[in-house]
């Protein structure tokens, strides 16, 4: 990923430190206090659910790394999401990090995908059982902690 | 395993995220259970979610289909390099039911946390997770100044089959929330065993 000029990406870290603050950011609204009401949704071009891939509130999310970003393409927002998504997060933490409602962030992340500029990995599901592998992985994991 | 969305090709291997819903009424200490275990402080996300109402004076028995906006706490345990596991605080009222199926879907299973001042107020959560075969366990949460109960007195107040695991907890303290975690895992294992 390369060339992130538009937006500082400062923003983001001051963003996460803080993200202790229920509800997020509340109580310092940053640089781009541009009308929370309306702004998601002119953000996401007035697109619906229609046309954009299935993801899940725990679909995982990571920037593609050899993408070429053509940053006047996309919105700043989906360049903060790019940013964000070079580690992995999951939809929900998108939205609560940027602070852009999850119907809204899944909207513009269907965008990245199908420009390929992010991968996105279903969750596990009940309909496919987790196996036993993975269960014990769990049970590990939360020994571990 | 689902990753139909896109072939991770050339690039780093992206997870794959699990999620345990956490269910209790307001005050149970639900987010508190979420922060001892989580590697990140709680996060809060909005979600709007579609709600079948009913009305009282509806005499037709017409479903209207309304949206709410309910804010959803959720913490973070990054199990391996190819799994998180997310536990999502739910609200506990009945009335936020339309939301547990949504959330429900997918998930490994869910803790009702019990808070024996006001045991009815999980009452909702435990009949919808029955009724829908989610794997679930009753944390009772250990409020100081508040009675202590046996597990096995929450039990029979509940109406709890005697499969359902009751675990005493300090949802404040991260090896209690841990153990409720490894209940809940445990049993889950046990059904696919089973």
């Amino acid at each position: 990923m390369q060339a992130h000029d538009e937006f500082d990406p400062g923003e983001i870290h001051h963003g996460t430190s803080r993200r202790d603050a229920v509800g997020g950011f509340g109580d310092d609204p940053g640089p781009e206090e541009a009308g929370p009401l309306v702004r998601p949704y002119v953000i996401a071009q007035g697109r619906d659910h229609a046309d954009t891939v299935q993801l899940d509130m725990i679909s995982v999310v990571i920037a593609a790394k050899r993408a070429e970003v053509d940053e006047l393409a996309l919105e700043p927002e989906q360049l903060r999401i790019l940013e964000l998504c070079r580690k992995p997060q999951s939809v929900a933490e998108v939205s609560a990090h940027l602070d852009i409602p999850v119907a809204v962030v899944k909207v513009l992340l269907s965008d990245l995908l199908n420009r390929g500029l992010a991968l996105a990995r279903a969750p596990y599901k009940a309909k496919s059982p987790v196996s036993r592998d993975v269960l014990q992985a769990v049970l590990d994991g939360i020994q571990r902690l | 395993m689902a990753s139909k969305d896109s072939d991770p090709g050339s690039e780093a291997p992206v997870p794959s995220a699990l999620k345990i819903l956490v269910a209790g009424g307001f005050g149970a200490g639900k987010t508190t259970l979420v922060g001892a275990v989580s590697e990140i402080a709680p996060l809060s996300t909005e979600e709007v979610m579609t709600e079948a109402s009913y009305g009282v004076d509806d005499l037709s028995g017409v479903e209207s289909k309304t949206t709410t906006t309910v804010a959803l706490d959720f913490g973070r345990i990054t199990i391996n390099e190819d799994l998180v596991l997310y536990l999502f605080g739910t609200p506990g009222q009945e009335r936020f039911w339309f939301m547990w199926e949504e959330l429900s879907e997918g998930a490994l299973g869910a803790i009702v946390i019990a808070d024996t001042r006001r045991l009815e107020t999980c009452f909702a959560a435990v009949d919808f997770f029955e009724r829908r075969g989610v794997p679930f366990v009753v944390a009772v949460n250990c409020f100081e100044g508040a009675h202590r109960y046996e597990p096995d007195e929450v039990r029979a107040a509940l109406s709890l089959t005697p499969q359902t695991p009751v675990v005493l907890c300090d949802a404040r303290q991260r090896e209690s929330a841990k153990q409720v975690l490894l209940s809940l895992v445990s049993k889950v294992a046990e059904r696919v065993t089973a």
